[in-house]
């Protein structure tokens, strides 16, 4: 039976139940939004006692189908104040489902001067120890530590020093196939609230364990071998991302004139072949990196990869569009080897690189230091290792609260989280997206750059209004159909141009769990996700004044296209399900 | 005339030299395709100008072609 586990951060007692009633049958983001939903006060303080963070692997997470393995941690975002899911790679969820526990809740929170836990989960059961050698350090040296206490089996779910002295933007991190702490749940600050709640690091072992068993194995194993084929056999999933990862994007998004450059004043960057993925794999091929790698096991499409230095040391993994853009583009950072470190200096920290990518360009405005200087940018991120370092302290709080603290009126925020990497004008699909998603400004909740740039799953014109609320919209409950059933976001390239792809996506559902599950249940998996996060939303006191982009894209133009931001609030409302 | 062409990720090397390619005035992408040898079925993406095209419009002095495979990420 599907576990529930609850852990007491106060009492450290554990409580065991199974997943029924409101519960029952859920996964993934459906699980996560659902307790948030249920046990947490919508207008509590996301660092206090009330809040809970849940980790939740998804439906099909620990079966053979491919691309299963991604986890949803959710909570009341501390960035935000809103609901939050943020959905990361790593072996830690398929190590979960073979536990059979779909959720682990954290709650509670102890006195501020307890010592910081790491809690390990077996099959023998769960214990909280302290392992003070780790407090304070930058996750790859504390995963490096954990490895050697608990063995190299183990999957790490860890903060670095930003979650423990719960700076907005933190991250959690965890360990991919390798060992290395690159994978985060990166957005919404949930380091923060795992820091509030003094756990450094959960370490689960699912060594000798006996995962749960399909309901139906024939129909399964068929339907799993139609779904590796149409993942293999998309050209987008079979090729592009395998090939480039998908820093790929970073000459097509300048070509189309919405890779924001400087802080969103332009559309395309002079360097942009500079930090391109053709780029990256020449220099991972020079220094016998890796160009090719899976997150988790089972992942057919392998996006990610191993980046060395100048010397071939290894440097990053997990090093992906979204963080080369945030150092590269939208800073005028043009030295891929000075991206590389942001981005390791992020995953050690403990941060997220797109939110990090936006402050330090907060920082650039205000003139803390210059635009395009990658070995400053090293430096500043470098003083949030030390929790009494003021500056330190500013940065790793994210991009609304560094444009406060340094009076800067350029802030590329909704609902206090930075945009990502696409500008919104002239991909007006994702623009809907970020304005309107539960969760702050995300691009993975509704990724219109599909229809608007990449003209898989449709062809919607990204500079004009037309078509682009309704993409929006279907995207949102389909992203959240996904991200309850633990596959890969990136399936969907796949799926949305595939006839028998959600047809498939049922047969895997239904016979893991021996029910009927149709095509059509999947929508309505994520509408129900949905109306859990917008009622949250609405009682925390969010409104449709807050489903907004910042005034300066409605102001200014564009280039190259000369294009402005131009939906009326009620027009982006209608991109939300009703609740 | 002069048009500015680059060619993408699987499809860099049919990129022209200096990235700069002298077609007959009334070319299209179409023809772009053909003179490079590009094979079409490898060509899931045509911009003209920053733009989603088709491969039958008519292209102007200048005009800045970008050529792109099936591409993904995110
Ligand atoms: S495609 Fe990339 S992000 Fe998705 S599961 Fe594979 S490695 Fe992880």
């Amino acid at each position: 039976m599907a576990r529930l586990l609850r852990i007491n951060t106060r009492t450290k007692k554990v409580t065991e139940d199974t997943l029924a009633g409101d519960y029952a049958g859920l996964g993934g983001r459906g699980l996560t939004s659902r307790i948030v939903r249920k046990e947490v006060p919508p207008t509590c303080h996301p660092l206090s006692a009330a809040n809970k963070l849940i980790v939740a692997p998804g439906l099909l997470t620990g079966t053979t189908a491919a691309n299963t393995g991604r986890l949803s941690v959710g909570g009341k975002s501390p960035l935000t104040g809103t609901i939050k899911e943020s959905n990361a790679g790593g072996t830690f969820s398929q190590k979960l489902a073979r536990l059979d526990i779909m959720g682990l809740v954290l709650e509670d929170k102890p006195d501020p001067d307890a010592a910081f836990q790491v809690i390990f989960i077996s099959k023998n059961g769960v214990q909280l120890t302290e392992v003070p050698e780790i407090s304070g350090l930058g996750t790859y040296d504390a995963s490096t530590k954990l490895f050697e206490k608990f063995g190299s089996k183990v999957g790490i779910m860890v903060i670095g020093p930003a979650g423990e002295n719960s700076r907005l933007a933190s991250s959690i991190q965890f360990t991919d196939p390798k060992g290395n702490p690159s994978r985060a749940a990166g957005r919404g600050g949930l380091g923060a609230l795992m820091g509030s709640k003094k756990i450094k690091a959960i370490v689960i072992d699912s060594q000798d364990a006996k995962a749960p068993e399909v309901a139906d194995k024939e129909a399964f194993k068929a339907a799993a071998k139609r779904w590796a084929e149409i993942l293999v056999s998309h050209p987008v999933t079979g090729q592009g991302l395998p090939s480039y990862g998908t820093s790929i994007l970073i000459n097509i998004i300048n070509e189309a004139g919405t890779l924001p450059t400087k802080n969103f004043r332009d559309g395309r960057f002079d360097k942009a072949a500079d930090i391109s993925g053709e780029k990256m794999v020449e220099l991972i091929n020079q220094r016998k990196g890796v160009a090719k790698e899976g997150c988790h096991a089972g992942c057919v499409i392998q996006c990610s990869q191993k980046y060395c230095d100048e010397n071939g040391q290894y440097l990053t993994s997990g090093f992906e569009y979204e963080t080369v853009w945030a150092f590269g583009s939208n800073l005028l950072i043009s030295n891929m080897d000075h991206i590389a470190h942001l981005d390791r200096l992020c995953d050690d920290l403990g941060l997220d690189t797109i939110e990090t990518g936006t402050t330090v360009a907060m920082a650039m405005e205000a003139g803390v230091i210059p635009w395009g200087d990658g070995l400053a940018a090293i430096d500043l991120l470098k003083r949030i290792y030390d929790p009494k370092d003021y500056l330190g302290a500013i940065i790793g709080n994210g991009t609304a609260f560094t444009a406060e603290a340094f009076g800067v009126d350029r802030v590329p925020v909704v609902k206090k989280q930075s945009l990502p990497a696409y500008d919104p004008r002239a991909a007006k699909g994702v623009g809907v997206t970020y304005a309107t998603t539960p969760m702050g400004a995300d691009h993975t909740a509704g990724y219109a750059i599909c229809q608007n740039i990449l003209k898989v799953g449709g062809d919607i014109d990204p500079l004009g209004k037309q078509g682009n609320v309704e993409v929006s919209k279907n995207l949102q409950i389909a992203t959240a159909a996904v991200d309850a059933t633990g596959f890969c976001l990136f399936v969907a390239f796949a799926v949305l141009d595939t006839d028998d792809a959600l047809d498939t996506i049922a047969k895997l559902i239904s016979s893991r769990f021996g029910i009927s599950f149709t095509a059509d249940d999947i929508g309505k998996t994520g509408i129900e996700i949905l109306k859990d996060e917008y009622s949250f939303n609405r009682d925390a006191g969010f409104t449709k004044a807050h489903d907004q982009l910042p005034d300066f894209f409605i102001q200014e133009e564009l280039p190259p296209h000369k294009v402005k931001w131009d939906f009326t609030v009620d027009e982006l409302q209608k991109a939300k399900v009703e609740i | 005339m002069k048009i500015q062409v680059t060619c993408f990720a699987t499809l860099a090397r049919y990129s022209p030299q200096g990235g700069v390619l002298e077609v007959n005035p009334g070319a299209t992408p179409q023809d772009v395709l053909d003179l490079l040898a590009i094979p079409g079925n490898e060509v899931k993406i045509v911009f003209v100008n920053g733009q989603n095209s088709g491969r039958d419009v008519l292209l102007q002095e200048n005009d800045r072609v970008g050529i792109f495979p099936a591409i993904g990420g995110g």
